[in-house]
């Protein structure tokens, strides 16, 4: 495959271009294939099966856990993961940080399909579907709501992310002049996307502040919507490296051989702002740990777990970014990348799941099967993206 | 049966036989105008004599299809939870001061944490004090479990409609001006139906007649801001499942602030954003230094400017 992007070529109709668009690039025997296929017909199943004898048929779901890793894991996490594209996009198109544009697609298609297939995952969770309808149509709104507010963001920053990347749609399709008044829209939409994505990455914490009697002091904190906020930006970049580093491995065939450089400074220099915050964030936490008073936990079990995360997955990646900037070594950022986004599951979790309850003796330990159907849905966003990638001008040519 | 206790049913049931109506209870019909305040019931944990006639009557009143059976199923051996099929259990507990009975059920908060966590407006605090569910409403999310500080709502796993089970109060009753099945059930008069001062006030009442007898708190009085269920005790709280360290902040509170900030983020930010935009812009592009520097304003720039000029020239 060349480095050159063609979309819908003259002359041809846009029915048949899109129909032989459907058809799969390249091998389908693929060992990533052949381990996520069998996956997601099992995964398929399962779904089939929740929907059709409840959520208790699949998931180790209970009075005491509402909530799994289908919440905590495919939606909590996964919009940290997702951060990526707001940051990039603010950097790009608000702050005129050019050298970032080449990574501009591929980062706002991934977030685009992060946030359709966790809307997705919390469509399976959701024990009435049918009336998810019901506070965007208006016949009872939860103003009052947390989660009101958080699912609108959800659906607008959606609608914003497609518009954000429209214009690779339109270049598909060969269409310049739609392509253009797209282009147009593009900073307005970023503005609108970044404002979505603070009230959303900082409310999804906020849902938590209502569980002050169940989460354990040492992660409950009111500063819990900040922590969110920053700690969604260390994510989001961490997660631009981790799959940038991936693209750049499996389709390294569409990517301007002159440029394998450049990305390799990007990685270095998205590095560096990810340090910054992961120190600010880590100086925060420092802050509600004094702020709460809970010196009384230190020698507990709970305050060593709590100090895994502080120092193994908070201040060794910050450091590890650093020393990757200052050593020029993107092997180390690529670690520090992974180092990071551990330690976000980890925090979500522990939010979420694991000092969740933490004053009562039920434990929540997920199936086999929610695993399953976790997979399946990330396996599937990775068929979508590598669908996009292998179609419209993400990493490809003249992408601009 | 203790001695006490037998007087007291013994009492309770010939007051109710006597009158036809409760001694206590005497609800006046709260309508949505006159509504100032709202209902609730006491529950004297002193005067329960654990026998359970309460869940069964809840069970009957909402057509519950799991049917409690005091005198076999000896539930009373462990410590229930409600469920999705019983909106209201009684437990027995080993207290300081020997066995003490304990209803449990949703307390009706003023300002209730499941109703703040809806976003469809499915869990309901209605003006005259009941806090409802609504299947055509609820989309099953269960953040109002996640919420609970009480852990009331229940939620049935295994249907492929599933519902959120808790006690309403008995609205549908008290919408028609009778009290809840519980509180018309209970045979000893341990739970009095009525409006929140009226029921606090019979609640100090019996503390200050027998100081020793209550610990002199009212459970519900503040915790979590107030519930329309509030308790007294004999032993304290603690002894009988119940949590102390809930605070008195309406749970609703703890996201106001952020809930505020929302419309404030929503300008603030655009314009910020709009703002660092332009900045970024005027940094971005390289002044214009030929001809003559028209961004100086300045007349020492000026000048430094047109001798650059000469400078390159010569």
């Amino acid at each position: 495959m060349s480095t050159e992007y063609h979309g819908r070529p003259e002359g041809m109709s846009l029915v048949s271009f899109l129909l032989s668009e459907l058809k799969p690039k390249g091998s389908l025997l693929t060992p990533f294939n052949m381990i996520s296929f069998p996956i997601m017909v099992v995964g398929f199943v399962l779904i089939v099966i929740r929907f059709a004898y409840g959520l208790g048929s699949v998931t180790n779901l209970s009075q005491e856990f509402p909530w799994g890793i289908w919440v905590a894991f495919d939606v909590i996490t996964g919009v940290a993961f997702a951060g990526g594209a707001y940051i990039i996009t603010f950097a790009v198109y608000v702050m005129g940080k050019e050298k970032y544009h080449p990574i501009v697609r591929a980062t706002v298609l991934n977030g685009f399909l992060a946030y359709l297939f966790y809307a997705i995952a919390l469509t399976l969770d959701l024990g009435r579907p049918w009336h998810i309808i019901n506070p965007i149509i208006g016949n009872s709104f939860g103003y009052n709501s947390i989660l009101f507010l958080v699912s609108w963001h959800f659906l607008l920053y959606m609608t914003s992310e497609l518009v954000e990347f429209s214009p690779a749609i339109a270049q598909w399709l060969n269409m310049p002049r739609l392509q253009k008044v797209l282009e147009k829209i593009t900073l307005i939409t970023v503005i609108f996307g970044v404002t979505l994505s603070t009230l959303h990455q900082s409310g999804v914490g906020a849902l938590f502040l209502l569980a002050k009697s169940k989460i354990h002091p040492l992660w409950y904190t009111e500063f819990i919507p900040v922590l969110f906020l920053i700690s969604s930006v260390f994510s989001g970049i961490s997660m631009i490296i981790l799959e940038g580093s991936i693209s750049h491995k499996v389709f390294r065939d569409q990517i301007d051989p002159t440029k394998h450089h450049d990305f390799d400074t990007m990685i270095l220099h998205l590095g560096r702002g990810a340090s910054v915050t992961l120190f600010l964030y880590f100086f925060l936490k420092v802050v509600a740990f004094i702020h709460g008073h809970h010196w009384h936990y230190i020698g507990t079990g709970w305050f060593n777990w709590y100090l895994v995360e502080m120092l193994g997955f908070v201040a060794f990646p910050c450091y590890l970014y650093a020393k990757a900037y200052k050593e020029s070594n993107v092997r180390i950022a690529q670690f520090a990348a992974v180092i990071s986004l551990i330690g976000i599951v980890l925090n979500r979790l522990n939010i979420s799941l694991i000092s969740f309850n933490w004053n009562i003796p039920a434990v929540y330990i997920p199936t086999g099967y929610e695993f399953i159907v976790t997979f399946t849905v990330l396996f599937a966003e990775i068929w979508a993206f590598r669908w996009g990638v292998n179609r419209f001008p993400v990493l490809r040519g003249d992408s601009h | 049966m203790k001695r006490r206790d037998f007087f007291l049913s013994l009492g309770g049931i010939s007051a109710a036989l006597a009158s036809g109506k409760k001694a206590y209870a005497e609800p006046k019909k709260v309508t949505k105008e006159n509504a100032t305040e709202f209902l609730g019931v006491l529950c004297d944990v002193s005067r329960c004599i654990g026998c359970r006639a309460c869940e069964v009557a809840c069970a009957k009143a909402n057509k519950l299809e799991y049917m409690p059976q005091p005198s076999r199923d000896h539930a009373l051996e462990k410590h229930r939870k409600t469920s999705f099929e019983q909106r209201t259990v009684v437990n027995r507990y080993k207290t300081s001061k020997g066995i003490v009975y304990a209803k449990s059920q949703c307390m009706h908060c003023w300002q209730p944490a499941c109703a703040a966590a809806c976003l469809t407006n499915a869990m309901e605090k209605h003006q005259e004090g009941p806090v409802t569910w609504d299947g055509d409403k609820c989309m099953g999310c269960r953040y109002c479990m996640v919420a609970c500080p009480f852990e009331i709502p229940k939620y049935e796993y295994e249907s492929n409609n599933p519902r959120v089970q808790k006690c309403t109060m008995c609205w549908e009753r008290v919408e028609k001006g009778k009290e809840p099945a519980c509180v018309a059930a209970c045979p000893v008069n341990a739970l009095q139906f009525g409006l929140r001062s009226t029921i606090m006030e019979t609640a100090r009442a019996r503390i200050y007649a027998h100081p020793d007898k209550y610990v002199h708190q009212i459970y519900g009085e503040k915790e979590v801001g107030g519930t329309s269920w509030v308790y007294i005790s004999p032993v304290p709280f603690k002894e009988i499942g119940f949590r102390d360290d809930l605070g008195d902040t309406p749970y609703p509170e703890y996201t106001t602030g952020f809930l505020y900030g929302v419309p404030v983020v929503f300008l603030v930010g655009p314009t910020l954003l709009l703002g660092l935009h332009q900045l970024s812009k005027r940094n971005g592009e390289p002044y214009p230094s030929e001809p003559l520097d028209v961004s100086a304003t300045s007349p020492k720039q000026l000048e430094a400017s047109s001798d650059k000029k000469e400078a390159d020239k010569r």
